[in-house]
């Protein structure tokens, strides 16, 4: 009966396309559209990310985010280091700054600045050149995509010279960085030197970089940051969190995002609902006349379900294939979408959307199928 | 042919249909319309039987009730020994796919199966495995003279042969019954008459009634027995 069920559903070839396609496009966009959301949330804190040797963050209590900060005074890094429990603690500056490329465009930057004696909060990742650099004047460390938006056309390469500015900087060294949530060019730099890159050498604390050295739980060295500093100390993985918790909360990104995902899903239910309604309408007294023959309620309910259930596999199968394709080729293309991916969880969400869509579209043929008098075959 | 009285043979051997003081209404309150106002049919295996009548006078109310796709609101209907109006839906969709088969005036077949796999669904339907389904509707196609129609979808066949597609699928399963509502009317006159000697000689059967509604009075002498119906009743 399955077979002849498949049969049903291929035989009208040009709502067998329909119900795909409707359970592909609604696949593609949920995943597309999820996969770049959750990509750009991952995105925000990524300088946290590449500051692998710290353990805790220290800043103004107003601070939420990294992109927003307000200055701290200096002697706080030396009150930090005082707290028992602290290995180390190091400045970082984090400031914008406008870039010209060698092509004349204008593009604004981020501009960390790391302690100019450890270098720490440098990304990890070497492409060319050498971190220990950048204690010479008007040195940058500079991420791939940052170079490519410089000096486009050109190799990967130390030395070069470009405005940040408008003072002169040369290139120490091209890290692989996390990509940036603004996907701008980001720079690195020591403290010092940021401080007369952005601020005209006026002293500007952001951030206190802070090591455990292992001697007591990180939640409690943190919470006695707090207290003895008065600061608000949070460990890198909150300070990720709460990053990615500024950005739902103060931009317009889940709404957008959101809205694309709910019209899509609504998209996909109407469209494969309402072509299941047809192909049910369509092929109501050749369903009445199965059960004028004989044919149980429960075989039709199979029947249908192997019908939507075939349609629904073979469309969230196009449609994630699209999605994973977009991601592979995407980040390729455009550095903005640079480390975009599909996370196996956003997969196993779409197919569950892609379930539910067959099951309404299921229940909406049932619907009328179950309740056929099969008496109506003998009627004209 | 010779045409029995009735009333003999109901006392020399059992009918396999038996339908008696059925009554049936259709609507409610004001528009009630009363079309079967105590029937009383039955067919008798080995016989092709005729149910005649004008235009609304509840014919094919008649043959739904006894094809068990109808509940009467009163009377008794038993098929083969088994009083349908007791069966529970599904039971009775059980009784259906195992005892009756049945011929409708507009095919009804699958659109996108062909005349083999149409054939096949009674069989299918009851668990069979689709290969021997198929044999057993190509020999069935073939015995109906339409072999080499096989493989075509039902669009691609003419009416008759639609017909006859239909009736392969009323017969695969070896009903005992088999009730046929105006199987000729959608056919041109030619077409019809073959389709209706088909019946004649295909599905009569010892151990087989059909019961066949008409108008077509041209075919009457391939009846072996014919019931007369008007306003809702069997004239005897
Ligand atoms: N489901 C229904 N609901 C309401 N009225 C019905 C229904 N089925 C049949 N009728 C009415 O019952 C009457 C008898 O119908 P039926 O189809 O049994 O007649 P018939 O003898 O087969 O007629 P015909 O020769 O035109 O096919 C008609 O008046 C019809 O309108
Ligand atoms: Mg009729």
């Amino acid at each position: 009966m399955l077979r002849i069920a498949l049969k049903m559903l291929f035989g009208d070839s040009t709502k067998y396309l329909g119900l795909v396609l409707g359970v592909a496009f609604t696949t593609l966009l949920v995943n597309q559209q999820l996969g770049i959301f959750l990509g750009l949330l991952s995105r925000s804190g990524s300088a946290i990310s590449d500051a692998v040797e710290v353990d805790i963050w220290v800043m103004d209590p107003g601070v939420e985010t990294l992109d927003v900060v307000l200055p701290l005074r200096e002697t706080e890094l030396y009150r930090v280091r005082g707290v028992n429990g602290v290995k180390w603690a190091v400045p970082f500056f984090r400031g914008a700054g406008t870039v010209r490329t060698i092509d004349g465009d204008v593009e604004a930057t981020t501009v960390y600045g790391v302690d100019d004696v450890s270098l720490i909060g440098v990304p990890q990742g070497i492409v060319v050149g050498d971190i220990r650099n950048l204690r010479r004047p008007n040195a940058v460390v500079v991420d791939e995509d940052g170079f490519r938006r410089i000096f486009p056309s050109k190799e990967f390469q130390t030395g070069l010279e470009f405005e940040l500015n408008d003072r002169r900087a040369i290139v120490v060294a091209v890290v692989k960085a996390s990509p940036s949530f603004s996907s701008g060019p980001v720079l690195y730099t020591r403290y010092s030197e940021a401080l007369l890159f952005t601020n005209n050498g006026r002293n500007q604390l952001s951030f206190i970089l802070a090591k455990s050295d292992g001697s007591r739980n990180m939640l409690k060295l943190r919470n006695d940051i707090c207290q003895q500093i008065g600061l608000k100390a949070v460990t890198s993985n909150e300070f990720k969190r709460a990053n990615v918790q500024f950005v739902i909360d103060n931009t317009g990104i889940p709404t957008s995002f959101g809205t694309v995902v709910a019209l899509g899903a609504i998209v996909g239910v109407c469209v494969v609902g309402l072509l299941t309604n047809l192909f049910v309408i369509e092929n109501l007294r050749q369903f009445a006349s199965l059960k004028a023959i004989g044919v149980r309620n429960s075989r039709i309910i199979k029947m249908v379900f192997v019908q939507t259930g075939t349609a629904g596999i073979v469309g969230w199968a196009i449609g994630l294939g699209g999605a994973a394709a977009f991601f592979q080729f995407a980040g390729q293309g455009d550095p903005s979408f640079r480390g975009f991916y599909l996370p196996w969880y956003v997969a196993t969400g779409s197919a569950a959307l892609a379930f539910f869509i067959m099951l309404v579209a299921s229940i909406i043929g049932l619907r009328r199928l179950l309740f056929i008098d099969p008496a109506i075959v003998f009627r004209g | 042919m010779e045409i029995r009285d009735s009333k003999q043979v109901l006392k020399a051997a059992p009918s396999i249909v038996a339908c008696e003081c059925i009554e049936k209404s259709f609507g409610k309150g004001q528009t009630r319309t009363r079309v079967l106002r105590g029937a009383t049919f039955a067919a008798w295996e080995g016989e092709l039987t005729y149910i005649v009548g004008p235009s609304g006078c509840g014919k094919t109310t008649l043959i739904s009730v006894a094809g068990g796709l109808l509940t009467p609101d009163k009377g008794i209907v038993s098929v083969c020994g088994t009083e349908l109006t007791r069966l529970p839906s599904q039971k009775l969709a059980d009784f259906r796919l195992k005892n009756i088969g049945f011929v409708f005036q507009q095919f009804n077949l699958l659109p996108s199966l062909s005349a083999v796999e149409n054939a096949a669904i009674p069989l299918v339907a009851q668990g069979e495995s689709y290969g021997k389904a198929a044999r057993r509707a190509r020999s069935l196609l073939n015995d109906l003279g339409i072999e080499s129609e096989a493989t075509k979808r039902p669009s691609q066949l003419s009416g008759g042969q639609q017909q006859r597609v239909a009736i392969a699928r009323a017969l695969i399963h070896n009903p005992r019954v088999l009730i046929c509502d105006e199987p000729t009317a959608s056919l041109d006159a030619s077409s019809g008459k073959v389709v209706m000697e088909l019946l004649r000689e295909k599905a009569v059967e010892p151990g087989r009634a059909v019961v066949v509604v008409t108008h077509d009075d041209r075919i009457f002498p391939l009846a072996d027995r014919i019931a007369e119906m008007a306003d809702g009743i069997v004239k005897n």
